[in-house]
């Protein structure tokens, strides 16, 4: 009996995700055995549980599927359709083992000067993977809202993991209020469409809604509702104001963790319910996300110009860059989501690398994300500097850093849809993104130093600085394979 | 006695999820201010299981379960962070928490 | 050895340099860093002299290198209805044009670099100084390698932000920052207008390729005036006027100076700048395609020429004299495009870039022996003092009036007889201008002269005493320049006086589809011989008159420079000092013009007795004075007025951010309510 409901077939897709959770557990376990100074093997021990979760995916970009031998198949359903692993999935749960790896690369020393280096971090961090690769697989509105919620729950936890600190408090208490405020909002449009269609599965769901006559107030009403909470949850306005404080409230690791993984967790959501059960009513939601994409844009750019701190500057970055991912939902055809794919990739780099600096910048006494905290910097460390101009250029996406392949995607897609107007208000929100990300640059290179304390480049920054810097340069220069990968997601969600 | 149309149900968790919203809006304390999340949660909750019965099926009610599973867990979170906050700033006034803003 | 498969490298060799710098310069010493930098430059240059020499045997004078693709193409519709691949390579395009530019960049660059290792050797930051110098040869290589706009834009960016560090080298100086950032604004409006006309050039031909777009738009396809063509000429117009420091985004130039000479030399002068020009060239079909763009191009380029030269004629910063003079040398090269003589645009570029470079540099030696001065009315009989500085800069300064033999002579001529004879806009006007901004030239280059290096000496004894030349290391650059700048312009020496000009055959595999448009559709009719022989004499003529108008005023009679000067003392100094003040200034600064020029006009008619001599420099001074007021109090302003805006407009978009969680609650709902409410209205 115990066979039709649970499979082979469950337990190969869910691996990942289950080795995960016992690491996490393990984790826990292990941190009650160490002294103090030994804190940094639960470091470790995280790492290696994501690289075993890594491993259970089998080579990129496709192992998982190349393992079951059905290297033919499009993808594995389990759990009787609730989750589904096709290359989409798969793209988007190696993007949360790099993120999460990274993340747990700069925590290490940040923790340590905070005096909060205990295991539970590693742990929630870990869960909070394993919630966003629910996220990414899941194809049944109870298993989507149940992997959202252990994911932003870990968040609100490690925002205010630093419990002396009143910013990160503040940070944690509103992300929270806010989040669970929304998460209430879209919640509402779920049971509607449900309601509407008596299953959770999205393809069901799919199904009935393309039935629905044409501007029917239920699906109208859900569809604002879903719109306003997934809104919220990749950080677009009018839905964005919890971003920038939590951005700066949380520790520099965990702002560095949530700007790429939620983030991307959040865009995958957001593809699948607009692909699929909201596919045959793009008509009611392009104008919403046209509307969002230009406010997200213009608050985000213009918004960061005038920050002087570098944690909210890059959060501001962060809502402008929602906006520019936005673009290419609304032009909606094969490039614009394989510039969303490959943007998402890109931007974990990219930002992980900008925020590895930031996290090196804290030292003894000086929290370090001040702009003027970078005066000088070029003389202190010239490779912090030059990297740093790296990822800053890729940010601003100049050509021929990583930043820039994503962004060309979905200039590109935009042109090929005839949304000349939305690709020229891009391009020139582009220059002026240019302009903050070069205060920085101003700040490192053409002024005097302040102080005489080089930044603390430990071993776990050194390692997160060198992957990023490597990867933005390699997509950048070469970006063909990830295109290609991309492009086989893209189809996979296509189907 | 006849059953209570569905409709009924759908206005009675619209009304309440309206409550909810205006309470987290309006009341200063954080703490209601979570209560008013969790009314938000269960006029949801309504909506699942009036479908639920009306539909004949049964993932809304389970659905409507694993609702309630998260709600406590934000809830547990939630106050833990109020906890932690006061332990700083001795409020837990919302309107008074605006350290970080522009 | 077949070094046309090797253009890639190119770029890389200075590239390693920079890596090299970054990773290990803080520990080299300078001398191995003397070695390193330059070395890797020269490397380039043979490599380049290796491939061009090759390349002229090739029938088709064209050689593309693709090392790999690299935006791969997406399907796309074109305009027509056909499919086409959009995909850009990383690759590379060797032809006569390429040809010219890196040889220019690479021998010019190579022989600033040589000279740098002399110049910087008593500053700070020396290995830095030269990574990003090195990094700058990288990007501006593959600017002019580039085989598609995606991959020049890659260089262009590079070679902007190469530029903005090195502005800001001297990072103690508050100005050099601010400079950096006013660079930064311009160019910054430039590159959204390179940005868009590239991707309106993806929705027009479906390709950015050079070969691709060139074939297209020659194909026959597209109709003299076509409105297209005529969006993609202006974006990437708005692009040259940034980079090429055109009116009205020409203020980041003068204000570069801040940085090290070198750089000046190298960027800001022979290099980077002509990028802008290097762009309209390469694009010359499509410009041919749009008269429009052409008039507008002719206008803005002859604008600049004269502009920036009567500001030119006010400045005592030695340096600025010069910044000045490149943005107005900048404008003829414009203008030459305008007129569709690209040739003679590359020609000017050519010959410029070698007596520019020898101009500054020679300042550099100046500035050197002066112990950093740069103020000319602290100089005056340096020749003897420093010999091969003077005699070199003595070569430059006669070319860049365009002295008969001269390098300058052929390529400025070239332009003024292009734009005589211009089928586009009206070209009497356009020479007119021309003539007279190259009678300005000759005056303020002298002027120069004459202030630096004759009439008596006015250094102070504490800078006379330290006064020498500069080492050899430094004078041999110039010396090989100084040769350059003389005969530099024999290879385009044109048939009118019994040559063969290589130049124009040499680029005629880039230009002649460009040239045959334009033929066909501008009809001009047959010009004697002896009107180019008439405007050659009068141009000649025009510029020694403004030689000896100099040499009047600054030598023989400085009485009556002085005075007129002094006259309008009042208007100068109020102008330098109340540079930083705010605009509460801007009504005290007015109304003292207007005070001045009433007094200066009361008197006016003793100044017509005295003779039109003094009338012409009168005018001279007037208008100078008047634009450089315009220059600090507009154009700065509008740069000041644009940061400002930038950051104004900043907080109405913070100004919602209250930081009450429950107002980001409302906000929330808001958007809810604005999404409902579109439905219901719409």
């Amino acid at each position: 009996m115990l066979n039709e409901y649970f499979s082979s077939v469950d337990l190969l897709v869910l691996k990942p995700a289950i080795l995960l959770t016992l690491f996490a557990i393990g984790v826990l376990l292990t941190d009650l055995m160490l002294e103090p100074e030994q804190k940094y093997l639960n470091a470790v021990m995280a790492l290696a549980g994501v690289g075993f979760a890594a491993y259970s995916l089998g080579p990129w970009p496709l192992g998982l599927q190349h393992q079951m031998g059905m290297a033919g198949a499009d993808a594995l359903e389990a759990f009787r359709g609730a989750v589904i692993v096709d290359s989409f999935g798969i793209y988007f749960m190696w993007l949360f083992l790099i993120a999460a790896a990274l993340s747990i690369l700069i925590s290490i020393r940040y923790l340590e000067i905070e005096g909060e280096h205990r295991g539970e971090y590693y742990a929630i961090m870990l869960l909070a993977t394993v919630g966003m690769m629910i996220l990414a697989i899941g194809m049944d509105l109870i298993t989507l809202f149940m992997g959202l919620e252990l994911m932003v729950i870990s968040i609100y936890i490690l925002t205010g993991y630093l419990r002396r600190d009143r910013r990160s408090n503040e940070a944690a208490l509103k992300y929270l209020l806010l989040g669970a405020f929304s998460s209430g909002i879209l919640l509402y449009g779920m049971s509607l469409l449900y309601g509407l269609s008596g299953s959770t599965d999205l393809r069901i769901i799919a199904s009935s809604i393309s039935q629905r006559p044409a501007g029917d107030p239920l699906v109208l009403i859900a569809v604002i509702t879903i719109c306003g909470g997934l809104f919220f949850k990749i950080g677009a306005v009018p839905f964005h104001q919890w971003l920038p404080d939590a951005y700066e409230g949380a520790p520099h690791c965990v702002t560095a963790f949530m700007s790429v993984g939620p983030k991307a967790a959040a865009f995958a959501l957001l593809i699948r319910m607009f692909l699929v059960p909201l596919a045959s009513v793009r008509d009611v939601w392009l104008p919403l996300v046209i509307g969002v994409a230009i406010a997200t844009m213009t608050i985000g750019n213009l918004a960061a110009i005038t920050q002087s701190n570098v944690k909210r500057m890059l959060g501001y970055s962060a809502i402008s860059h929602a906006g520019y991912m936005l673009l290419g939902i609304v032009s909606g055809n094969e490039n614009g989501l394989k510039g969303i794919m490959i943007y998402l990739m890109v931007y974990a780099f990219m930002n992980l690398g900008a925020m590895a600096v930031i996290v090196a910048m804290r030292r003894k006494d000086i929290i370090g994300d001040e702009i003027d905290d970078f005066a000088g910097l070029v003389y202190k460390s010239p490779t912090a500097a030059v990297l740093m101009l790296i990822f800053l250029l890729s940010l601003a996406g100049i050509p021929p850093t990583a930043g820039f392949i994503g962004k060309y995607f979905i200039f590109l897609s935009l042109i090929e849809t005839g949304h000349y107007g939305l690709a020229v208000v891009a391009v020139l929100y582009v220059a002026v993104s240019l302009y903050y990300y070069f205060q920085i640059v101003t700040s490192m290179f053409t002024r005097e130093a302040t102080d005489n304390v080089v930044p603390a480049l430990s071993p776990g920054i050194r390692l997160a600085l060198g992957v990023s810097l490597a990867m933005t340069l390699f997509i950048g220069l070469y970006p063909n394979p990830i295109i290609e990968v991309a492009g086989n997601t893209v189809a996979s969600i296509l189907r | 006695m006849p059953p209570v149309p569905t409709a009924h149900y759908v206005f009675l968790s619209a009304a309440l999820f309206t409550i909810g919203m205006i309470g987290v809006l309006t009341r200063r304390n954080v703490v209601i201010i979570l209560i008013s999340i969790e009314l938000m949660l269960n006029a949801v909750n309504i909506n699942l299981v009036a479908f639920s019965n009306l539909l004949q099926s049964v993932n809304g009610q389970a659905f409507a379960i694993f609702v309630i599973v998260d709600a406590a867990a934000e809830a547990a979170v939630g106050l833990g962070i109020v906890i932690a906050l006061f332990r700083n700033k001795e409020t837990i006034q919302a309107d008074e928490i605006d350290l970080m803003k522009w | 050895m077949n070094f046309l498969e090797l253009i890639w490298m190119i770029p890389l060799f200075p590239a390693a340099g920079a890596v090299a710098m970054l990773l290990f310069g803080k520990k080299m010493p300078n001398w191995l860093v003397s070695i390193i930098c330059p070395g890797m430059v020269f490397t380039s240059f043979l490599v380049s002299v290796g491939a061009v020499y090759q390349l002229s045997s090739l029938p088709e004078r064209q050689f593309e290198k693709i090392l790999y693709s690299w935006v791969p193409g997406a399907s796309f519709q074109m305009a027509n209805g056909q499919l086409s691949n959009l995909g850009a390579d990383w690759g590379f395009l060797l032809d006569p044009l390429s040809s010219i530019m890196i040889l220019v960049v690479t021998g010019v660059g190579f022989l600033i670099h040589v000279y740098a290792t002399g110049y910087m050797s008593h500053e700070g930051g020396f290995y830095r100084f030269f990574g990003y110098l090195n990094l700058f040869m990288f990007s501006m290589l593959t600017l002019v390698l580039a085989n598609n706009y995606l991959l020049l834009f890659v260089g262009w960016e590079g070679v902007g932000v190469c530029s903005y560090l090195l502005i800001g080298f001297y990072f103690h100086k508050k100005s050099a920052s601010d400079a950096g950032k006013k660079a930064f604004i311009a160019n910054r409006v430039g590159d959204a207008g390179v940005v868009l006309g590239m991707f309106t050039m993806l929705a027009t031909f479906g390709s950015i390729r050079y070969t691709n777009v060139i074939a297209q738009a020659g194909s026959g396809n597209f109709h003299i005036g076509d409105a297209a063509i005529t969006a993609i000429t202006l974006l990437l117009f708005i692009g040259v006027t940034g980079k090429s420091a055109q009116v009205p985004l020409y203020v980041w130039l003068p204000d570069a100076m801040e940085g090290p000479t070198p750089v000046s030399a190298l960027i800001h002068a022979a290099t980077m700048v002509t990028a802008g020009v290097y762009l309209m060239v390469r694009s010359n079909i499509l410009y041919v395609l749009s008269p429009d763009t052409m008039a507008v191009v002719a206008g803005v380029g002859a604008f600049t020429a004269i502009f920036a030269a009567t500001i030119g004629i006010a400045q005592y910063d030695i340096k600025r004299v010069l910044a000045y003079s490149t943005v107005s040398q900048l404008g003829y090269m414009v203008l030459a495009c305008g007129v569709g003589a690209f040739g003679a645009g590359v020609f000017h570029l050519m010959t410029h870039a070698f007596f520019k470079a020898l101009l500054f540099l020679g300042a550099g030696s100046v500035i050197h022996a002066m112990s950093g001065e740069q103020d000319m009315r602290k100089m005056g009989g340096l020749a003897k003092k420093i010999p091969y500085t003077h005699a070199t800069f003595l070569v430059a300064a006669l070319a860049i009036i365009g002295t008969p033999l001269f390098s300058g002579f052929f390529s400025k001529d070239e332009i003024l007889w292009r734009a005589f004879i211009s089928p586009v806009g009206s070209g009497i006007l356009l020479y007119g201008v021309a003539l007279i901004t190259a009678g300005l030239t000759a005056f303020y280059i002298w002027r120069l002269m004459f202030m630096t290096f004759y009439g008596e000496s006015r250094v102070d004894h504490h800078a006379a005493h330290h006064l020498h030349e500069s080492p050899p290391v430094m004078t041999i650059p110039l010396m090989v320049l100084a040769v350059l700048s003389l005969a530099g312009g024999w290879i385009g020496w044109p048939t009118v006086l019994g040559g063969s000009n290589h130049l124009e055959h040499w680029l005629e595999p880039v230009l002649g589809p460009g040239a045959k448009i334009l033929e066909e559709h501008a009809a001009h009719g047959e010009h004697a011989h002896s009107t180019e022989y008439m405007l050659m004499a009068l141009s000649v003529i025009v510029a020694f008159s403004g030689l000896s108008l100099a040499y009047y005023f600054f030598i023989k009679n400085r009485a009556a420079g002085d005075s007129i000067a002094q006259k309008f003392s009042g208007v100068q100094k109020l102008l330098e000092n109340k540079y930083y003040v705010d605009e509460v200034y801007n009504a005290v600064f007015v109304r003292g013009m207007v005070m001045n020029g009433g007094e200066a006009l009361s008197k006016f008619d003793a100044r017509v007795i005295d003779g039109g001599v003094n009338g012409v420099a009168w005018f001279t001074r007037l208008t100078s004075t008047a634009s450089m007021w315009w220059d600090k109090w507009i154009v700065d302003g509008a740069v000041r007025l644009t940061a400002l805006v930038v950051n104004l407009t900043s907080y109405p978009a913070r100004i919602l951010q209250t930081g009450r969680v429950q107002l980001y609650a409302f906000s929330i709902l808001t958007g809810l309510l604005i999404f409902f409410s579109y439905y219901l209205f719409k």
